[in-house]
């Protein structure tokens, strides 16, 4: 027999050890887009009046969510496909606080990490939007994204993923997103990224006994393009402790080092061969 | 010599086999309505836990339980072991019905059904980011490789039928299948390498919603270990099932001495488990015996009391003893792919999720397709070498 038991079985755990043990190397991070834009929310200014939540069902176009309002206005609980944004309370006794949710706009976002034909990307402003031709409703987006954004329309037959693109249907024609141009309060503001986090630090320096001295989405999650400032601690209202990572760096790093330039399964399909090829020459051990 | 695999021959349409299309006709009128109506209606999926059932068992825990192709391959072909090649046709259609499955149950899951031949063929858009792209384009093809692998059975009952054109083709096509076959087994194991290691590093993407106990860097590497040990699980569960069913006499030193590969696989995976949690400090939470970690510790007790079984040539002579090990180690290897996919994937708590009764039945009805599918190839084409009970009254 020309090739031992012991050698075959070398070759393939040795190959798929090889493929799935390579050490894992910390990702460098993702820096944001030059024309990087996004939103400002702080929870100091938000009165709750979810002005920002109709405004934005309008100008997008989306069924009104009256279950909780029978039957008569838009107030959505929360996210869904019929709701862009929400405003949300947090409430524990001694304090509160409203917080407004949509899409983050990450600056390495899990959703665009995990859709097969990137219908989920990043594109101009460095906006995350949706490109339905590419989607085929797999909601592996949905499983991804760690703030629980993107929505599925489950009552559709022909059902798309539903998210804040940040008006980029606006923007384009010049304006701003809905729920900034509405905010009465400017509780949320538009602009470019790198002005919104000097807007954000001037604030925290100004007021230092009242804000959490940090602004989500800086770095958080590998950062975003949506940042807050509160008086509550993140975590109370919503914003998930991700680390400086983003949360798609992992896999990406374990799925790329394995699958580099595609050379551990060529090498493991062309080492297959060659044993099967030998063994069936040699004959094999009789049957 | 070996013997040659035999159409087990029979009537088709036995009482089992009507109960069988009954489940698959309910199932199948279930799926008209899905199709027309969307996924809200009929399942209990949502925007917290937008993967159900149909994922978590229909493709994820079926392929896993169709790795039996693989593994019995990855036996007669690499490690060289010739004796075990009456297995291969069995397992390959185990296997070839398996992944079947898992691609109807795909098409049935994905809101955007009609589109889904663009994931293969839009080239250009390939996100290679994406560990689900991989995965699609890995199970697409080895469904395809799977049916090659068995095409020398439908070939050679093709070349004793009566309708020339037919026989001319078969006989025609059947060497040059044969020639190519080798490359084509080789490719049947390197997809499912791939596509089952990296079931297990999709669910990594969802980071801190994903438990503690299952998010590591090693999914992948356990995955691959389950997947292969589930695949001599169901062979030998198959095999012996198939004595019963259509009463042969069992390969019983052949399933005896496959069974064994169950035991140094079922302790690295428990070894790698225990290891990985203790070396992430995750061993408070393995011992918190909430939901978690009880889960994690019926994975974990499942593998060894499989492991258990096998331990001894005595206790492995046993059949009983083999099909008991076979089906725990399936079971274990199922639980492990559920606590991953669903148990461990935790969107928030003002989120529950638990399979509709539309999802049961459709995923059941599917189940009963690929049973039906499995008795009528095995009565038909040349799949089993099953010897008959009174010949093996004779060694």
């Amino acid at each position: 027999m020309p090739i031992s038991r012991r050698t075959a079985l070398k070759v393939v755990l040795g190959g798929a050890a090889a493929a799935v043990a390579t050490p894992v190397t910390a990702s460098t991070p993702i820096a944001a887009p030059a024309d990087a834009v996004g939103l400002l929310y702080d929870t100091t200014k938000c009165i709750g009046c979810k002005a920002c939540v109709s405004a934005c069902r309008e100008a997008n176009g989306l069924e009104p969510d009256t279950t909780w309002s029978e039957g008569r206005y838009h107030a959505p609980l929360d996210l869904s496909a019929r709701a862009k944004t929400v405003v949300k309370l947090y409430d524990d006794g001694a304090r509160s606080s409203f917080v407004k949710a949509q899409c983050m706009h990450c600056l390495d976002p899990a959703c665009a990490n995990a859709c097969m034909l990137g219908a989920f990307k990043k594109r101009e402003y460095g906006i995350v939007s949706y490109d339905v031709t590419y989607c085929i409703g797999c909601r592996y987006c949905e499983v991804a994204c760690p703030y629980g954004v993107p929505k599925f329309e489950w009552a559709k037959a022909a059902p798309r993923m539903v998210k804040c693109e940040l008006c980029n249907h606006r923007l384009a024609q010049g304006r701003q997103p809905a729920c900034t141009e509405v905010c009465p309060r400017q509780a949320v503001i538009f602009g470019r990224r790198e002005d919104l986090l000097r807007e954000a630090r001037s604030r925290l320096a100004a007021y230092p006994n009242i804000y959490v001295q940090k602004i989500y989405g800086e770095t958080d999650g590998g950062g975003t393009q949506c940042l807050y400032i509160s008086h509550v601690p993140f975590d109370k209202i919503g914003l998930p402790a991700l680390g400086e990572e983003s949360t798609a760096s992992l896999q990406r790093t374990i799925q790329h080092s394995i699958y580099k330039g595609f050379a551990a399964p060529v090498a493991l399909y062309g080492l297959l061969g060659a044993v099967m090829l030998r063994n069936r020459r040699g004959g094999g051990e009789p049957s | 010599m070996m013997p040659d695999a035999r159409p087990v021959g029979g009537p088709i349409l036995t009482r089992p086999f009507r109960v069988l299309l009954a489940l698959f006709s309910i199932a199948a009128v279930l799926i008209v309505f899905r199709l027309a109506t969307g996924l809200g209606r009929i399942t209990a999926m949502n925007d917290g836990y937008p993967w159900g059932l149909w994922i978590a068992f229909d493709v994820v825990t079926g392929t896993a339980l169709a790795c039996g192709g693989y593994a019995v391959a990855l036996l007669v072909y690499v490690l060289n072991k010739g004796r075990y090649h009456p297995l291969v046709r069995p397992a390959v259609l185990t296997s070839a019905l398996g992944y079947t499955l898992a691609g109807v149950g795909v098409a049935l899951d994905i809101g955007r059904w009609w589109n889904i031949w663009r994931v293969p063929l839009f080239v250009w858009r390939w996100n290679l980011n994406s560990v689900l792209l991989e995965v699609a384009l890995c199970i697409m093809a080895y469904t395809f490789v799977l049916w090659i692998e068995l095409s020398p059975a439908f070939l050679e009952r093709a070349e004793r039928t009566s309708v020339a054109w037919l026989k001319r083709v078969a006989a025609r096509t059947r060497p040059m299948i044969e020639k190519a076959l080798l490359w084509v087994i080789a490719l049947g194991i390197l997809l499912p390498t791939m596509h089952q290691s990296s079931l297990g590093a999709l669910m990594l993407i969802a980071g801190p919603r994903l438990h503690p106990l299952w998010n590591t860097g090693w999914l992948p590497l356990l995955f691959l270990l389950s997947c292969t040990a589930m695949g001599y699980a169901v062979v030998v569960f198959e095999a012996t099932l198939s004595s019963w069913l259509f009463r042969r006499e069992p390969e019983r030193r052949m399933l005896a001495d496959l069974s064994q590969a169950i035991v140094p696989l079922g302790t690295a995976y428990v070894a790698l488990r225990l290891l990985d949690i203790a070396g992430r400090g995750q061993l408070p939470a393995l011992f918190a015996f909430d939901l978690y970690s009880v889960m994690t510790l019926v994975e974990l007790a499942l593998v060894v009391a499989a492991v258990g079984l096998l331990l001894g040539d005595a206790r492995r002579q046993r059949l009983g003893n083999l099909f008991r090990a076979a089906m725990l180690f399936m079971l274990a290897g199922s639980v492990y792919r559920f606590d991953t996919y669903l148990v461990a994937f935790r969107p928030g708590a003002h989120w529950s999720y638990f399979p509709s009764v539309g999802e049961i039945l459709v995923t059941v009805g599917l189940v009963a397709g690929e049973l039906m599918a499995f008795v009528l190839i095995v009565k038909l084409f040349p799949i089993l070498t099953l010897e008959k009970r009174h010949a093996a009254y004779h060694h």
